[in-house]
């Protein structure tokens, strides 16, 4: 599965993505996001308030208790500040 | 029309392949965003739009498509820049065209709001000595959710 990192989430991980094998039991937005906090100190912080971050699957915002699939794009960033 | 580009736009150009294309346009309303040269009271050096490619001209192309769905427009153009720019640099422009000036005025505020909230860019802005991430206005949200109703 690929993940994809924008803004700030980029910095502090120190990358704009990678790839993860997902294992079975990471069938949500959800626990991908607990699966992630539980590798470092550092996406613990990251990931510590969700209320800051948005999640899109395949391009299209989604919302954390939405299932993902082994196929898919995910990508988190902060509040889009467009225009 | 919808595109996402690093280089800069041209109104006049994009007005006049509207024009071209289309008849009897009465209205022609449209809104550029620029860089300022300051943030709060620092010197902007300044601004990077990151975006997420694929993403960004999706949306863009969504919401183009919602304000063709709640108005009777003419030609549309919306061109979203990325990558760094500088104070006085034009970021976005909104063209929106139809016959009477209703509808391209409140079309293309639409347009401009949703941008702000919906789009996936996000602004680095660099000064002399640091450099921060934009966070989200709650003004921007709010203005955006005003037209739900």
């Amino acid at each position: 599965m690929n993940i994809l990192y924008f803004s700030w989430i980029k910095d502090k991980l120190g990358k704009s993505k990678e790839n993860i094998t997902l294992d079975e039991n990471i069938r949500s937005v959800a626990e991908l996001i607990n699966y992630l906090k539980n590798k470092d100190e550092t996406y613990k912080e990251v990931f510590n308030d969700i209320s800051s971050i948005r999640v899109s699957i395949n391009m299209e915002i989604a919302n954390i208790e939405d299932p993902i699939h082994i196929n898919d794009e995910i990508a988190f960033f902060p509040p889009m500040t467009g225009g | 029309m919808i595109k996402v580009q690093k280089e800069n736009f041209s109104i006049e150009k994009e007005i006049k392949k509207i024009n071209n294309n289309f008849e009897n346009i009465g209205a022609i309303s449209s809104f550029i965003g620029t860089v300022r040269n300051k943030r709060i009271d620092e010197n902007l050096i300044s601004m990077t739009l990151e975006h997420y490619p694929g993403m960004s001209a999706k949306i863009l192309k969504k919401i183009e498509n919602q304000a063709l769905k709640k108005w009777n427009l003419l030609g549309t153009c919306i061109i979203h820049r990325y990558g760094e720019l500088f104070p006085g640099d034009q970021i976005v422009l909104v063209i929106t065209t139809s016959k009477h000036r209703k509808e391209a005025v409140e079309s293309c505020h639409f347009i401009i709001d949703w941008l702000k909230t919906k789009g996936p860019f996000w602004k680095y802005e660099k000064t002399k000595d640091n450099g921060y991430w934009v966070e989200a206005k709650k003004i921007d949200v709010d203005e955006e959710l005003k037209w739900n109703n």
